[in-house]
């Protein structure tokens, strides 16, 4: 990574441009493929930028949890892998995967992405389990927006195997769909100096003093949020970051992939 | 029982459609994809570089480590647990093993060149796919390689001795699986693996069809870099 002093960096951004040229609230461009893992039964890859996942959402029938015997069950895994980035390294995942994931996975449960009541073969007895994994090929800033819009590609794309009783066979894939309830993507804003902005180079994050990951519905309802840095926040900039990341994710929105 | 037809449709010694591409990973010093069938390998190397901690570094040269790792959602069942097996932790012994011969890090005392190997798909092969695509990002890296290593599974299915088994051969009751790493320009093993049953004369028809397959899978990799070097001058 290039080092960038931050002086350079605050005039730039004073100008209203990040060191790329991009307005402030812009993301770098995105692509967004599909169905990239036959194996798994739905799978995205985003690339941002330089940043680039993988997403494959696998799915097992589970005992439900206790307390939600009529729900599925979902769980969301990032894999920070030692290939994405030099400060990876390999083993079980650590403090930055385990927020990813957790902020990611909070937005997909709090916002109501999946209808959990569908996921339900026999209550107290068998459920689906939607198990999400996020893994990095190249981590290179605006890690979590990225991760967070391949889940949502990845759930929108994934498709049920055959089962029989409790035995599921992956090989004989069937054309439903899962339960989507609404499709909330997150979106973090950054503050540096005085200045917010979304979707950071990494010689930009290295800056950072605040950041705050707001998950967002397509109705503009937020669903999760996530404050992250060690400098604190003033409620108007809470108030302004929001503002920026409901118009932001409009934009992040557009890279969905339509359903087939 | 005689294999007239292979499951897929293949010529016994067909491999299966091949893609290689190099520089996929930006962050790494090297990188590469390659897939052969449904079977997709990302490899990309960083190093050489210091060697942590302290006490694995050799003053007399630079070390090999390997990485090969299935992404949770890339095997034929079950969601695959990270964190890795038995049977990964030797594949990835299996894979410096084949890579190691053609590298010196010598001029390395105290370092380390870190290979990682991910897998978003599989249908058998992995090792072999991942090897290939390790060499690529080795040379992308521009480590001093004294040859590509090329590798492919031979197998043989009822009767017959067939070239890059898929999972449903790979998986079959009555086959053999023998995966082999082979240095394209000198034509020296560096892996030999096989489970199943075969009788010595096999053996020497499986070399053969072995270095006829892995010739063309050197053509795959040089075009790869080619690739990547001529767009780098039509840059300059």
């Amino acid at each position: 990574m290039t080092h960038v002093a931050r002086e350079t960096l605050l005039a730039s951004l004073k100008a209203g441009m990040h060191l790329d040229g991009r307005p402030l609230a812009a993301y770098r461009p995105i692509t967004v493929t599909t169905d990239i893992s036959y194996s798994a039964e739905g799978s995205a890859r985003v690339v941002v930028g330089e940043t680039d996942v993988i997403v494959g959402v696998k799915l097992a029938i589970e005992k439900p949890y206790p307390d939600t015997p009529g729900r599925g069950n979902l769980m969301v895994n990032v894999e920070l892998r030692p290939m994405s980035n030099p400060r990876f390294e390999p083993g079980p995942p650590g403090e930055e995967a385990v927020e990813v994931a957790r902020v990611v996975d909070r937005g997909i449960r709090e916002g109501g992405a999946l209808h959990a009541e569908e996921l339900c073969i026999s209550p107290g007895k068998q459920v689906w389990s939607v198990m999400i994994d996020i893994c990095t090929v190249n981590v290179a800033g605006g890690l979590i927006d990225a991760a967070g819009l391949g889940a949502l590609a990845a759930l929108l794309h994934s498709k049920f195997p055959e089962h029989t009783d409790d035995i599921v066979h992956y090989d004989r894939r069937t054309s439903k769909k899962l339960p989507i309830g609404t499709q909330p993507l997150p979106v973090t804003v950054f503050k540096i100096g005085d200045f917010f902005m979304v979707d950071p180079l990494p010689e930009e994050e290295a800056h950072m003093d605040a950041r705050l990951t707001i998950a967002i519905t397509e109705h503009d309802t937020i669903c999760a949020l996530q404050k992250g840095g060690s400098i604190p926040l003033a409620k108007e900039d809470i108030h302004q970051m929001v503002k920026i990341a409901l118009k932001s994710s409009h934009e992040l929105r557009k890279n969905i992939p339509r359903q087939k | 029982m005689a294999y007239e037809k292979r499951f897929d449709g293949r010529g016994f010694d067909e491999l299966r459609p091949m893609e290689a591409k190099v520089g996929v990973v930006k962050n790494a010093d090297g990188s590469a994809m390659f897939k052969i069938g449904k079977t997709t390998a990302i490899a990309a190397v960083y190093g050489p570089r210091e060697l942590h901690p302290k006490f694995l570094q050799n003053p007399e040269t630079g070390i090999l480590r390997v990485d090969y790792n299935m992404l949770p959602f890339s095997g034929h069942g079950d969601r695959v647990k990270p964190g890795g097996s038995r049977r990964s932790r030797e594949i990835c012994k299996v894979m410096e093993n084949a890579l190691l011969p053609v590298l010196d890090l010598k001029d390395w005392p105290n370092s380390v060149v870190d290979v990682f190997v991910d897998f978003p798909q599989t249908d058998a092969g992995t090792r072999c796919a991942g090897i290939c695509a390790a060499s690529l990002a080795l040379a992308d890296a521009g480590v001093a390689m004294k040859d590509m290593v090329t590798a492919v599974a031979i197998g043989k299915v009822e009767d017959k001795i067939v070239v890059d088994l898929n999972y449903e051969e790979d998986s079959y009751e009555h086959g053999s699986d023998v995966p082999i790493a082979m240095l394209p320009n000198s034509g020296k093993i560096t892996v030999i693996q096989m489970d199943g049953e075969i009788t010595p004369e096999d053996l020497v028809v499986i070399f053969a069809k072995a270095e006829a397959a892995c010739r063309k899978i050197y053509d795959v990799q040089k075009a790869a870099l080619r690739a990547k070097f001529k767009k780098q001058e039509d840059v300059s």
